[in-house]
This record gives structure tokens, C-alpha cells and sequence, in this order.
């Protein structure tokens, strides 16, 4: 069974949600990064959505923005993110692993070459932030070819034409946006409307998870209660580690608390 | 779905967030609608006419070109209210934006141009202005600062990335899709997404409209060649827009080659020739191999940016249009021969397009008749080029 498919089946069978947490690859170094990852996963991390450092990323606010230069500066590259994953892929045979990536870092040396690299270090999920439906099938196609799931945006305005096109196209899991504008914990995510919970169900999508300003485990529990399948948090996880640059074990150290709470969101015995 | 054509050929498209497709559709509807609306078209032509003072006029050059077989013509965009091109189609997505009921635009600027022209349209029309400007082009451009305060907008400083005018695109664009419900981004050039190269190109198309017709008044046929200034290629798209199925007219794009296409130091994205995506079109674009944005220079702030529109890149593609580079240097040697020669100070962006012209009409062997598009007038860059030159003039 597919990753994806694996993970929701175990969490449906214990009533759980799944957190799933944010970070850039190679932020603020690669030893870091890798430190970073598996203490994401050691806290209960359910799944893993990793960014590649990018110089233009449109669809990022501030917090986002400075992890991608802090790792540009310290000479990422898109090999050594790829690097990163293959390392944590060999440790961690069984988590779904996402890619949350800019469409020209996967144009540079060639779509299908991009593809291939990926599946080759054990990535499951590939999310372009700017490749929308409407552009999306070329990608598509070839993350079919890899077996890999292209991950499709369900916005708050989505319309009804959009939403069929997700559920006849989605696979591994819909990203459900949980408001407008661009990534970032000072903007608090909207519950989301029972009426566009009701429509990904008709039109049976992947499993919607939860994203764009998710910063408290309050709000994981209540998108599970209103029906998303869990929630990823990104600039709250990446706030952590801005915040203790320079003394790694007190990073660890508060995003392995901050996992473990932000897990505790998506129980059923959850309590605020 | 999309009613207009989204793509030139490969080129074009909408790579941007799925969350502002519904507002680019918005938009693209709204052209629709507006371009078969009598009153919409009636009250455009009334602006451009009697506010922005069209038709600009055609100058025959007097003393500029040595060799008799040449006439070169210029384009006075420099004439029109604003002091560029630019105004031209920022009129008519101010009256988009009305006719969508926004009530706010949204707009990035790197010269500082597409900022003024869009803080006069807004003043005059009754909308609230938030231009995003690079840090390092404030500093560069603080006339055109004051120019944009004076008429009411407000002047959001980016510090983020180089703080230049590719940086001021990407804080619009999110600004953009927080805002879209209430905000109509005023995208300045012909690039980005669908369907704003389709747009400006349309808003702009008068340029090649009134050559045509003014050349055909003078001369009794078309030109031999239009030339033009390429950044991101709104006043170039404009002069080609109606000589494209004209295959006797040479369509002549000038990019800026900074301080040489040997160097990084440049803006000439067709020329150097690198395909990806940048701001939502798929272009020719500035980029090193993994596909991270690299930073394009000119000595012309308005030519500053490291892509260009989709239908110059597919121009140039299909073999319709040439591009070529002009250096710094040349650019500011034409500056100084069209000041000296014919009393106009030209922009720095269409100094290079001049400097083209005059290697074109060196060369010629027979009679041929040259049009230039002056798509802006110098005053904005006197400082910057006392500081380039000092008392070299």
C-alpha cells in the first residue's frame, strides 16, 4: 500500500488525525536540517512536508521567506536537499514524505529528470505552490510515471468546476487551504465551511489535510472535528527553529515539545 | 476555463497559486466584457485623449542620422501626460478595476514609472493606491517617490530579497491573494500571468495603431523596421502589436545589455536565452542551472528584470520579431547625441532602443525608413545620469 494510504488507514483505525510539520530542507544547515527532521518524526509526526529553498517564493510570507535564504546562504542546492531526504528515507522506511517546491526549481534540469530524482530519494508527494489545476496535467502525468502523488490545492474560493477536478485527480492527500493570502502563523486559519467539507466529500478527494496558518493544537483538533483528515503546521514549526539559531539542542528541544502538543491535537481525547 | 488564448505558443500560461485563479478569471471576464462595451470603449478614448493628450505626435529626426538614405521616426511616447507610455494602459485597468467594483489597486514599480502612472490614474479615478517598490530603487528614485505620495498612493518599501523590482512583483502577488476580494493588482508591464500580457498589450496597442496611420499620412507606406525597448516589453509589444501580420515590417526588440552580455551584469533575458518560470508565465528568464532567480542589471531601472513577457518570447521563437542588446554605454551615448541633436532628452529604457536604431541606419544600403518608440522622456533620470557621467557631457 502506498504511504499515504498506509498512514490514513492506521490513524482512521485508532480515531486519529494526522499532524503533519513543515520545514525547509537544509534550513539552517544540512547537518541541522537532518537533526531537525528526526526530531519532527521522534515527537509523532505523522507525515513529512519538506520545502526546497527557493528565490522567489511567491506564495510564502515572511517566516518561510527567511528559512529559504538562510539556507540558500549556507549554499543549498536542490541535490542537497534530495541528499537530506535519501538520508531520512533510510531511517524512516514507512513515512510519507512531501514536497512543497516553486514550478521552476522542477522545470530547471527537465520534469520527468526532477521526478525521477525524487522518487529515487524516497519522496511520495510533490505540491508545486504554483502550478494550479489549470497547468497541472503535464506534472500530473508525470508523477503518475513515477508513482508519485501530485498534491492539488483546494482553496476556501474554490469552485464547484475545481473541486470535481480535484476529486477526479487528486491522490495521497488534497491540500486544504485554510484561508487567503500566503503562509504564515500571524493569520489564524479558518475552520473550514461545513458547505466545502460537504463537496470534497461528494467529490471524493484525497483526504483534505489542513494548511496556511495552523499554529496552535486547538486548531488541529477543531479542522479534524469540522472534517479535515489533519493539519500542517509550517511557519509555526519554522518560528522555532528562527528562534534559537545558533543553539541546536534548545531547537530541538522546544520543536519536539511543540510536535507532541500539536499531536495531542489530533486525538479524540483532545482537550483545550 | 479560459475564453481568451492563455498561452503564446509554450509560452505564457498562469503558473500561480491556485487561490488566484478565480481573481485572474475575474479579470480576464471583465476585459471581455468591457471590450465589446461601447461606454467603457467611449469613456477610455475620452481619458486618452483628453487627459493623457493622444495621439502622441511622430517626429521626423532632423539631425541625428548621417546616412541620406535614412529616415528615422520617433515615436513621442515621452509627450504623453506621465511622461511615458505606461499611462496608456494603466487607464484602462483603473476602469477595469471600477467596473469589477474594487475599490483598491495594488501595483509594484521599479523605476518608479509604472508607479506614477498608476498613482495619477487612481487619483483621478477615485481609488486607493499601495505601490510595493524594492528599498534599493526608493534610494534610486526619489522623485518618483515624491511624485507617487503627492498624488495620494502609498509607497510600501520591500526589504525582502534584493529589494529591487522582481522583489516588488512578489510582494504584490501576495499582497494579492489576501486582497484579491477588495484589490485589483495593476501589473505594470506585459508579463506575469494570463491574462495580463493579452491586456496591456491590448491597452498599449494604440502605439503601433497611430504609427501606422501617421507613417502611411507622411510617407504613403509602411516602415522598413520599429524598434523598441525590451524589459519586461509593454511599450515594445505596443508599437508591434498591429505590424505583426505586416511580414515587410521588421519588428526590432532592444534588451539591455548592462555592461555586457559576456558579463552577469545585464538584463538581456531573450538574448541570453534561458526558458523557465517567473511570475507566472513561462519566459525567457535570468537563472542559474538548479532554477533559483539570478538578479538582472541595467544601467535603466526600467529594464531592471530578470524575465520578460511570454509573447516576446514567442516572438522571438518563431523567428517574427529580432532581439538584440545595447549595452550601458551605448545607451547613454544615444541619451546624450538625441539631446544634443534634436533638443529631447530621452528615458535611459528607450535611449536603447535609439542606440539600436542609429547602428541600423548606419548600416543601410538603401532607403529605408526607421520608427523608434521613445516610450518615456528623461527628466526622471537626470540625477542618476549626472552620477553615471559626472561632467563628461
Amino acid at each position: 500500500m502506498a504511504r499515504y494510504e498506509a498512514m490514513f488507514a492506521q490513524l482512521n483505525k485508532k480515531n486519529e488525525g494526522a499532524f503533519v510539520p513543515f520545514v525547509m530542507l537544509g534550513d539552517p544547515d544540512k547537518a541541522t536540517s537532518i537533526a531537525i527532521i528526526e526530531t519532527l518524526i521522534e515527537n509523532g509526526a505523522d507525515a513529512l512536508e519538506l520545502g526546497f529553498p527557493y528565490s522567489d517564493p511567491i506564495a510564502d510570507g515572511p517566516t518561510i521567506q527567511a528559512a529559504s535564504i538562510r539556507a540558500l546562504d549556507n549554499g543549498n542546492t536542490p541535490t542537497e536537499c534530495l541528499d537530506i531526504i535519501a538520508a531520512i528515507r533510510d531511517n524512516h522506511p514507512q513515512i510519507p514524505i512531501g514536497l512543497l517546491l516553486y514550478s521552476n526549481l522542477v522545470l530547471a534540469r527537465g520534469i520527468d529528470y526532477f521526478y525521477t530524482q525524487a522518487k529515487a530519494s524516497g519522496v511520495d508527494s510533490i505540491l508545486i505552490a504554483d502550478v494550479p489545476l489549470r497547468e497541472a496535467n503535464r506534472f500530473i502525468d508525470i508523477a503518475r510515471e513515477h508513482q508519485i502523488d501530485q498534491i492539488l490545492i483546494a482553496p476556501p474560493n474554490a469552485s464547484e468546476e475545481t473541486l470535481q477536478t480535484i476529486g477526479e485527480l487528486s491522490s495521497g492527500y488534497t491540500y486544504l487551504l485554510g484561508r487567503a493570502g500566503v503562509t504564515g502563523a500571524e493569520t489564524a486559519a479558518q475552520t473550514p465551511a461545513s458547505e466545502l467539507i460537504d463537496k470534497l466529500t461528494k467529490y471524493q478527494v484525497a483526504p483534505p489535510l489542513l494548511g496556511f496558518g495552523i499554529s496552535t493544537p486547538a486548531q488541529v483538533a477543531h479542522a479534524i472535528e469540522s472534517g479535515a483528515a489533519g493539519a500542517i503546521s509550517g511557519s509555526a514549526t519554522v518560528n522555532i527553529i528562527a528562534k534559537h539559531l545558533g543553539n541546536t539542542p534548545a531547537m530541538l528541544s522546544e520543536l519536539g515539545q511543540f510536535v507532541q502538543a500539536m499531536k495531542a491535537g489530533t486525538l479524540a481525547t483532545f482537550k483545550e | 476555463m479560459n475564453h481568451l488564448d492563455s498561452k503564446f505558443g509554450d509560452f505564457g500560461g498562469m503558473y500561480v497559486p491556485e487561490l488566484l485563479i478565480p481573481a485572474l478569471d475575474q479579470l480576464e471576464q471583465a476585459f471581455i466584457d468591457a471590450r465589446n462595451d461601447p461606454e467603457f470603449q467611449a469613456e477610455f478614448m475620452s481619458l486618452l485623449t483628453d487627459y493623457a493628450g493622444r495621439p502622441t505626435a511622430m517626429t521626423l529626426s532632423r539631425n541625428l542620422v548621417s546616412n541620406p538614405l535614412v529616415k528615422l521616426y520617433l515615436k513621442r511616447e515621452d509627450l504623453l501626460h506621465g511622461g511615458a507610455h505606461k499611462t496608456n494602459q494603466v487607464l484602462g485597468q483603473a476602469l477595469l478595476t471600477k467596473r469589477m467594483g474594487k475599490t483598491e489597486v495594488i501595483a509594484e514599480t521599479g523605476a518608479g514609472q509604472h508607479g506614477v502612472a498608476t498613482a495619477l490614474a487612481c487619483a483621478l479615478l477615485g481609488l486607493k493606491a499601495r505601490i510595493y517598490m524594492g528599498a534599493k530603487d526608493i534610494e534610486r528614485q526619489s522623485p518618483n517617490v515624491f511624485r507617487m505620495r503627492l498624488m495620494g498612493a502609498e509607497v510600501i518599501p520591500v526589504n525582502a530579497g534584493s529589494g529591487t523590482l522582481k522583489d516588488a512583483v512578489n510582494e504584490a502577488m501576495r499582497d494579492w491573494s489576501g486582497s484579491y476580494d477588495k484589490a485589483h493588482y495593476l501589473l505594470g508591464t506585459a508579463a506575469g500571468p494570463h491574462p495580463f500580457p493579452t491586456i496591456v498589450r491590448e491597452f498599449h496597442r494604440m502605439i503601433g495603431e497611430e504609427t501606422r496611420a501617421q507613417i502611411m499620412a507622411k510617407e504613403g507606406r509602411l516602415p522598413d523596421a520599429v524598434v523598441a525597448c525590451v524589459g519586461g516589453g509593454s511599450n515594445a509589444i505596443g508599437m508591434f502589436a498591429d505590424f505583426i501580420d505586416e511580414p515587410s515590417v521588421r519588428l526590432v526588440g532592444v534588451e539591455p545589455a548592462g555592461k555586457g552580455l559576456h558579463t552577469h551584469e545585464h538584463g538581456a533575458t531573450i538574448c541570453t536565452g534561458s526558458k523557465g518560470i517567473l511570475h507566472g508565465a513561462f519566459s525567457y528568464i535570468m537563472q542559474d542551472q538548479d532554477g533559483q532567480i539570478e538578479e538582472s542589471y541595467s544601467v535603466s531601472a526600467g529594464l531592471d528584470y530578470p524575465a520578460v513577457g511570454p509573447q516576446h518570447a514567442y516572438l522571438s521563437d518563431i523567428g517574427r520579431a529580432e532581439y538584440v542588446a545595447a549595452t550601458d554605454e551605448e545607451a547613454l551615448n544615444a541619451f546624450k547625441l538625441l539631446a544634443r541633436k534634436e533638443g529631447i532628452i530621452p528615458a535611459l529604457e528607450s535611449s536603447h532602443a535609439i542606440a539600436h536604431a542609429l547602428n541600423m541606419a548606419d548600416e543601410a544600403t538603401e532607403e529605408t525608413i526607421i520608427v523608434v518608440n521613445l516610450s518615456g522622456r528623461g527628466d526622471k533620470d537626470l540625477a542618476h545620469v549626472t552620477e553615471v557621467l559626472g561632467d563628461d557631457i
